[in-house]
């Protein structure tokens, strides 16, 4: 595959988008008013696992303004068939996990349908529940894969006898918590039923998706499905798939006759959108004297609920990321009366990646070895597991363009020794990766007769610049300026698209995109570029053409420097440098993709040091469920941060040359961050977030 | 102000019907006469009443700033104001910083430098950033300031002041949330904008 010549792309473009944006006229799901408007609002589970017995409907039916209080007992049916089990809302008296859905309340306005929610009694039978994921919990069992696709376990050579014999073994058990999305647009929908079906403004990374969920859920063809979706407040994963709101919306309008607004507050998100699993994690490394690798293991154990399984694929990475003869990698699960975990930014690489990477920081220590060092020494030829060539993979140019603009060179590994004033300070490097996808999409292209064109495609931007960046795509594929082309997005209604998501957007939605202009490009030459009164279109699906991608491993790969400085008296640690430098092949947009990395980079510091959501072993509930409590890095956190790239021609990608950067930001910084704090301190931090209080012995 | 109302109306046995007042609302220099009700918060009222959704909801507890406005050229979180009062005050939302259909240099800075991703911070953001820049030309110091002894405290005059590095940008805009993690862009903006 050649990638097309062009223009626009790669330009640092401003967002197509950005003055609706900050003028306030960008429509966010929530802002949508169709007449005869009422409010929703859920009503949560108060237990973990148990029957709801008697819900007080009557009570708040006497509440002015109250339309509808429903729950299982008068709920309209609906058909979940093979469908997410999530979704089938108000169905069963059944209590899953603390927050699950049991009644929706449905009232004039927001004020008296929060307070209905508010004093609906609801009774329960509860059971004993068990909400703590714990090493050796008798209920860990073997998934049949993991997310998405990947074998479960995978073993090559024996890794047991290597290490047995290895000079240098580290093994060590690391821990992650369970981290939470919090897209700082809450999950919204407004559902409105007519004549013809269903039409629903959602907050969605994949309008497409949602409407091929709902349809069949409420006996629907997809046809009389529409999901609106202009702007999305951010998603990170959380709103890639339907969430149960989006059906309790969707019922709650059927049952009242009447179009429905439900918001779901930042406490209710908590339970109900997704959240990453926690993860114990052991990794064992053996190698020689060198610091060469002879053997790799990496096992997992994760949570999922009762309601539906998500196995993440945390020890993936560690399949492809360095040379060794002898290898395994597990994950092990266990089912517990806990909200469904989900997709988090970069699921499976963010938590598997600190492991790793730190794992691979203590090997470097135990082997007197340089830490860039040691991982250009135990760089493989190929994909190692698979054998199959990698298309490009530029790690080691990362690390030696970080390590030149970090200024690594000359560095002391000795650990805890540099102190100014009360602050012990200390660097730190980790690598990044992720997978290359692109999935089947299709898209129209359209000659207007005033000469200007539009391209349309379901597609959704969630702030990753997709708009902007589909257009200069579609300028350039077009040979047009960008202000003759108008790309419309956000809409089911539009051709069938793959969600934001797997970093995959750009690639799969750029893919058909470039397809469609070539074809409205062939026709527009046949007939010497004459465009007929009604205009001119042409359209193209790229199911074939993704199906017979050549079997490559495909990679995105980065490299992480932080710098970070330690309290002394309090352990606190900040991060006063973070460096990413990425080899994702062609940069489409500078602009937009330095913010993306930056943003996935600042996740990744958040991850380090601030996020972790707190089960209550007593209620089963995630006790710190609002912003006061689940810190995320603010302005004053996030201090001399810069993400660069490295120049990387990899033309069997897609016509772009392009790899997805919504992800990889994330992947390595926790143990980059984890990393400068040891050698910052001579503390290793082997369980997210590095608290103070972690700290604070070590380094008084 | 006409004092609060309390409807007869629909009113179950033992359940307090709501308490409405109507008030005028000055928003952008345009006046609204409405009738809310008490319970209701301004930013409620401005996104579910008024049509203006430019403020937003990122948690309705004064958490994140998303839902920043002005009040008197003041910062202030509109879901934690209750609508009722604020009916002598001139509120300004992210709407309203255009003038005659110019955006106001911040606005035409935040989209120069990337400032947002998703933008579902931004109006916040922006509203959050005239207020703080009004803030440190009033010589109100932030816990990086400085000589600040204590909160409220009045820093040196003008001549005395330092000016508006960096790092006073991050402290005095760390009330306004981005999970897009557009702050090292949204500190260019404001510092390409401020004085
Ligand atoms: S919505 Fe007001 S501070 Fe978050
Ligand atoms: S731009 Fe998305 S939260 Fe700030």
């Amino acid at each position: 595959m050649t990638t097309v010549a062009m223009p626009n792309v790669g330009s640092a473009l401003d967002r197509v988008d950005a003055l609706e944006k900050v003028t306030g006229r960008a429509r966010y799901a929530y802002e949508n008013f169709p007449a005869d408007l009422a409010y929703a609002v859920p009503v949560q589970a108060t237990i973990a696992k148990g029957e709801i017995s008697a819900v007080d409907v009557d009570a708040v039916l006497q509440l002015p303004g109250v339309i509808a209080a429903i729950w299982h007992a008068n709920a309209p049916r609906l058909a979940p068939r093979n469908g997410d089990p999530e979704l089938a809302v108000l169905q069963s008296s059944r209590v899953a996990y603390r927050g699950q859905y049991v009644a929706v309340v449905v009232a004039e306005t927001l004020e008296s349908a929060s307070e209905a929610a508010r004093v609906l009694r609801v009774r329960y039978d509860a059971d004993e529940h068990d909400v703590e994921l714990r090493p050796g919990h008798p209920g860990l069992y073997r998934p049949d894969h993991v997310n998405p696709y990947f074998p479960t376990d995978t073993e090559q050579g024996d890794p047991d006898a290597a290490l047995a014999a290895a000079r240098v073994v580290v093994d060590a058990t690391y821990s992650t918590p369970a981290e939470h999305n919090n897209p700082m647009e809450p999950h919204a929908t407004v559902a409105v039923w007519d004549a013809e079906g269903l039409t629903v403004y959602d907050s969605t990374q994949g309008a497409s998706n949602i409407r091929d969920t709902l349809a069949p859920l409420f006996g629907l063809p997809p046809g009389s499905v529409r999901v609106i979706s202009p702007h999305v407040g951010g998603g990170f994963g959380a709103k890639a798939r339907a969430h149960p709101h989006v059906a309790l919306a969707a019922l709650a309008a059927k049952q009242v006759g009447r179009p429905v607004k439900l918001a779901v507050t930042r406490q209710q998100m908590f339970a109900v959108t997704g959240y990453r699993t926690p993860t114990i994690q052991r990794v064992r490394l053996g190698a020689d004297a060198d610091g060469r690798l002879t053997a790799i293991v990496h096992e997992a154990i994760e949570q999922s609920s009762t309601v539906s399984e998500f196995a993440e694929q945390t020890a993936v990475p560690t399949r492809m990321m360095y040379a060794a003869p002898n290898r395994r990698t597990t994950h092990r699960l266990v089912r517990l009366d806990v909200p469904t975990p989900s997709w988090m930014r970069a699921p499976g690489e963010a938590p598997g990646m600190y492991a790793l990477e730190s794992a691979m920081d203590e090997l470097a220590i135990a082997c007197r070895i340089d830490p860039i060092e040691l991982r250009i020494r135990n760089e493989p030829d190929v994909d190692p597991e698979s054998g199959r060539p990698f298309s490009s993979r530029n790690l080691v140019a990362c690390l030696r363009e970080g390590a030149r603009r970090f200024g690594w060179a000359g560095r002391d590994p000795e650990p805890g020794i540099r102190r100014e004033g009360g602050l012990l300070v200390g660097t730190g490097v980790a690598a990044s990766v992720f997978p290359v996808y692109r999935m089947p999409s299709q898209a129209t292209a359209r000659a207007e007769p005033d000469g200007g064109f539009t391209v349309r495609i379901a597609a959704a931007d969630i702030g990753t610049g997709a708009r902007t960046v589909l257009t200069q795509i579609a300028a350039d594929a077009l040979d047009a300026p960008m202000d003759r082309v108008r790309v419309e997005i956000g809409d089911s209604a539009l051709p069938p698209a793959w969600v934001a998501g797997g970093s995959a957007g750009t690639a799969s939605w750029g893919t058909a995109v470039v397809r469609a202009c070539e074809a409205l490009m062939d026709v527009l030459h046949g007939r010497a570029g004459d465009v007929p009164p009604e205009g001119l279109e042409a359209s193209a699906d790229t199911t074939q053409e993704v199906r017979a991608q050549r079997r490559f491993a495909q990679h995105a790969f980065g490299a992480q420097f932080a710098e970070v400085a330690v309290d002394m008296d309090t352990g606190e640690a900040r991060v006063r440098r973070l460096l990413g430098v990425f080899a994702a092949g062609r940069i489409l947009n500078p602009k937009t993709a330095r913010s993306q990395l930056i943003g996935g980079m600042t996740m990744g510091l958040s991850m380090a040091l601030l996020e972790e959501s707190v089960m209550d072993q007593e209620f089963g509930d995630y006790l710190n469920h609002d912003f006061a409590q689940y810190h995320i890095a603010a302005s004053a956190d996030v201090r001399d941060i810069d993400a660069v790239w490295i120049e990387e021609d990899d033309p069997g990608l897609n016509p772009m040359g392009s790899k997805g950067i919504g992800e990889i930001g994330i992947v390595g910084t926790a143990a980059a961050i984890a990393n400068a704090v040891h050698h910052a301190t001579g503390v290793r931090v082997r369980d997210l977030p590095i608290r103070l209080d972690k700290l604070v012995h070590g380094v008084i | 102000m006409r004092g609060p109302v309390r409807s007869e109306d629909n009113n179950g046995p033992g359940f307090p019907a709501p308490v409405t007042a109507d008030i005028r609302l000055s928003v952008n220099g345009d006046e609204h006469p409405v009738t809310v009700d008490t319970r209701e918060t301004l930013l409620d009222t401005l996104r579910e009443h008024l049509g203006l959704t430019g403020a937003k909801k990122g948690c309705d507890h004064g958490q994140c700033g998303a839902c920043t406005v002005l009040v008197d050229g003041r910062r202030a979180k509109a879901c934690l104001t209750l609508t009722v009062t604020v009916d002598d005050r001139e509120i300004t939302t992210v709407e309203g910083l255009a003038r005659d259909g110019v955006p106001h240099p911040l606005q035409a800075a935040f989209v120069e430098q990337d400032a947002f991703q998703c933008g579902y911070c931004t109006p916040g953001q922006l509203c959050s950033a005239v207020g703080m820049l009004a803030e440190f030309a009033a010589g109100w110091p932030s816990s990086v300031t400085l000589g600040a002894v204590s909160p409220g405290a009045v820093a040196p005059g003008v001549e005395g002041r330092p000016p508006l590095c960096d790092d006073e940008i991050r402290e005095r805009m760390s009330g306004n949330l981005c999970r897009c993690g557009a702050y090292p862009n949204i500190v260019a903006a404001i510092r390409q904008v401020a004085p």
